[in-house]
């Protein structure tokens, strides 16, 4: 089993680097097994190729523009996965949308993908997420956790003094 | 009567760029380049440790990551006169070399292949004779009939199923659109194996880079490697070996495929060797240090005036007052406030001034560089002309290989005055490409050779004086000349401004009102079908763009034109 949990987007944008913080926090709030790697992609697109090849899972945390009320949690599986690379629904899945494409073309797409998100607040310049978005981070932790137990594999959490 | 297109965007990955054309009687009369993204990255290094301003700044942009990091400790080294031991010079190098040479193949044949091959054809083609072919033209492995015929196969499930995938935006059957279904068979079967060669400069990058997208080893003063002759925790000789056999199928794969599948489109359609020529003025910078103060360089770079390579000035080091001193960028056509006239980079200001599209007036969120104050072409076409009026040998044979090849496919002989064109910008590309994959080699030899003289130094600490100093570094990027430029203050940076490639290319108009690089080159260009602007698109792609750097995403879900939240 091997499964990426990609965080995407551009840290210098605010709220749009809400993924790769989440990738940050994540080992710092679960105890990972071996099978899982985190990727901190950014907006990065072609150089991300070979590490998402085979995959038995891709989970992709990103900004995620749906509409909602800002710090929204965003879960989008099965055929809303393809309507989330249509539609723009963030800003930079343009390279990450390429790279899965092209990853069908070679026939080693990964076999299940799943989209995580909260809708963000705010893009303006800035290195430090929104209060409100800030505010859902631990929830957003426990969707891609819960999503990893939806794939069989169930970190624990570490000790909350720990990741305080 | 004449049509106004709008392309927006015109990008097949990274960034927003929109272009716009006024066609009258099947060709371009006028053009406007807008960057449709704010940028002002730079506002948010100001304040901050100027050690941290290179791992800031690779997050700019998702192509160029490391080009930035590159050019952003430079500028702080240079700042601080600060030598570099070799070793951190040479493994920066290869950092440098790698990743260019995966962005050329990439550029190449993911990004822009698809303006000039048409896959759907490719299905029409005989493997048998696309195998005779390209064999005769190198001795690539992997141009044999089993191959072709496995690639065939391949594509046509996947256009029988309807889902074209990657190939959906390409424009199919399009009357500018020639080469024969053999040709769009071998170039659609080294598509796909340049998907798995790419590979080999990525794993060069993330072994020296310690990790990639983003490269972690860069420090102001060197480098993070350790570098052992034997230990594994660090860059062993091991791992070096391992570098050096990637690097030998890469440049197999560069010389043997890349030159020659873009001399052979380029010979297949010569009429594009007098499209796309804009004005002639190139600039590049010497890069690929031989020392530790950035003096002596393996690749030169420098200035061209009006095409005319008796004209050559070079710029001799990464600290040259002509370089620092010819640079300014006018914001009259940008979206930013202004009425300062062009400010040199240590002064540059990054104020948000959104109108809305003007023809006459502000249209981009570029700002307008100049040099000695002319707009300028930068790129691998530029850095090619340049190091062919160096007299730098193995440019100037790999630029005659490929040039003897596009003449016997053209029929008729080809010369270098047909590089200034769209097509010249691909061929100046593969073989800036060569050039490079050779130079990867040489760096290696001379990291391997310092290590077994015992020197495994690979870092200078540095200190921070009180006071004001400025700096500026630079770095001939894939696409050109990229400069960043610093004012530190009692060790916090003052002010800092980017100036990338992207932004020479596809400026607005300037302080003078003459048009930027694209705006320039597009003028002239044919369009046979403005519904379908398959030839504006070449002659953009042509020149790599990556609009992410040169602003930063902000685009909406459903808005053409970005609205961004003042700060």
């Amino acid at each position: 089993m091997r499964i990426v949990v990609l965080g995407a987007g551009n840290i210098l944008l605010g709220d749009e680097g809400l993924g790769v913080r989440a990738i940050e926090r994540l080992p710092h709030a679960y105890c990972l097994p071996a099978c899982i790697e985190l990727l901190d992609a950014g907006t990065c697109g072609m150089e991300m190729l070979e590490e998402l090849e085979d995959l038995d899972a891709l989970i992709v945390v990103d900004a995620i523009r749906a509409s909602r009320e800002p710090g929204t949690l965003i879960r989008l599986v099965g055929e809303q996965v393809p309507v989330f690379f249509r539609t723009k629904l963030s800003p930079h899945q343009i390279g990450l949308c390429d790279v899965l494409a092209t990853l069908e073309l070679l026939a080693r797409a990964p076999r299940y993908t799943a989209i995580l998100g909260l809708q963000p607040q705010s893009l303006a310049l800035g290195m430090e997420l929104t209060p409100i978005i800030e505010a859902a981070m631990p929830e957003l932790l426990r969707l891609i956790v819960a999503e990893l137990g939806v794939l069989g594999v169930h970190p624990a959490p570490r000790c909350a003094a720990l990741t305080s | 009567m004449s049509q106004r297109v709008t392309i927006d965007p015109v990008t097949r990955i990274e960034g927003h760029l929109r272009v716009d054309v006024e066609v009258d009687g099947g060709k371009v009369r006028k053009a406007w380049a807008s960057g449709q993204m704010w940028r002002g990255v730079e506002n948010i290094l100001i304040g901050r440790d100027p050690r941290d301003a290179w791992a800031i700044t690779q997050r700019i942009c998702g192509v160029c990551t490391t080009v930035h990091a590159i050019a952003s400790v430079r500028a702080v080294e240079n700042a601080l006169q600060l030598e570099l031991p070799v070793n951190a010079q040479y493994i920066r190098n290869m950092i440098i070399l790698a990743h260019a040479v995966h962005d050329h193949i990439v550029h190449f044949y993911h990004l822009s292949a698809l303006d000039w091959v048409d896959v759907t054809s490719a299905l029409r083609a005989d493997p048998g004779k696309a195998a005779s072919l390209a064999e005769s033209l190198s001795t690539w492995s992997g141009n044999s009939k089993a191959e072709f015929t496995k690639v065939k196969d391949r594509l046509s499930g996947f256009v029988g199923t309807g889902q074209l995938g990657i190939f959906t935006n390409g424009y199919w059957g399009h009357p500018a659109m020639k080469l024969p279904p053999e040709i769009n068979l071998i170039a659609a079967a080294h598509y796909l194996q340049a998907l798995e060669v790419q590979r080999h400069a990525n794993k060069i990058v993330s072994i020296l880079g310690s990790k990639t997208p983003h490269i972690q080893n860069v420090a102001v003063g060197g480098v993070a490697n350790a570098l052992a002759v034997d230990a594994q925790s660090v860059l062993s000789v091991e791992r070096l070996l391992a570098v050096k056999t990637w690097i030998d199928q890469l440049a197999d794969f560069v010389k043997n495929v890349y030159l020659i599948d873009v001399a052979v489109v380029g010979g297949s359609y010569p009429e594009w060797t007098a499209i796309g020529r804009g004005f002639v003025d190139y600039l590049s910078v010497p890069d690929i240090p031989l020392d530790g103060k950035n003096t002596r360089f393996a690749l030169p770079g420098g200035h061209i005036a009006n095409g005319d390579l008796a004209s050559f000035k070079e710029i001799k080091s990464h600290g040259d007052a002509y370089f620092r001193d010819g640079v300014a960028e006018s914001v009259k056509h940008s979206w930013y406030q202004g009425g300062k006239g062009p400010l040199h980079p240590h002064q540059g200001e990054t104020r948000p001034q959104y109108t809305d599209f003007q023809d006459d007036g502000k249209y981009s969120w570029l700002k307008s560089p100049t040099f000695y104050d002319k707009p300028m072409q930068v790129g691998p076409l530029s850095r090619v002309l340049a190091m062919v009026a160096a007299q730098h040998q193995p440019t100037i044979d790999y630029a005659t290989h490929a040039l003897d090849l596009v003449s016997t496919v053209a029929k008729t002989k080809v010369g270098l005055e047909a590089l200034h064109s769209t097509i010249g910008r691909h061929a100046a590309r593969a073989v800036a490409c060569s050039v490079a994959v050779d130079q990867l080699a040489t760096q290696w030899d001379l990291l391997l050779a310092n290590m077994a003289k015992g020197d495994l130094k690979t870092f200078n600490k540095p200190t921070f004086p009180r006071g004001e100093i400025a700096g500026f570094g630079v770095h001939e990027a894939p696409r050109g000349v990229l400069s960043h430029w610093i004012v530190i203050a009692d060790g916090k940076i003052k002010n800092y401004q980017c100036v990338v490639p992207t932004t020479w290319n596809a400026a607005p108009r300037n302080e003078k009102d003459e048009p930027g690089a694209y705006e320039a080159c597009l003028v002239g260009t044919p369009v046979a079908n403005p519904e379908q602007p398959l030839e504006v698109l070449r002659t953009v792609h042509s020149f790599d763009p990556c609009i992410a750097c040169a602003v930063h995403v902000v685009d909406q879900e459903t808005q053409p034109i970005v609205r961004v939240e003042p700060t």
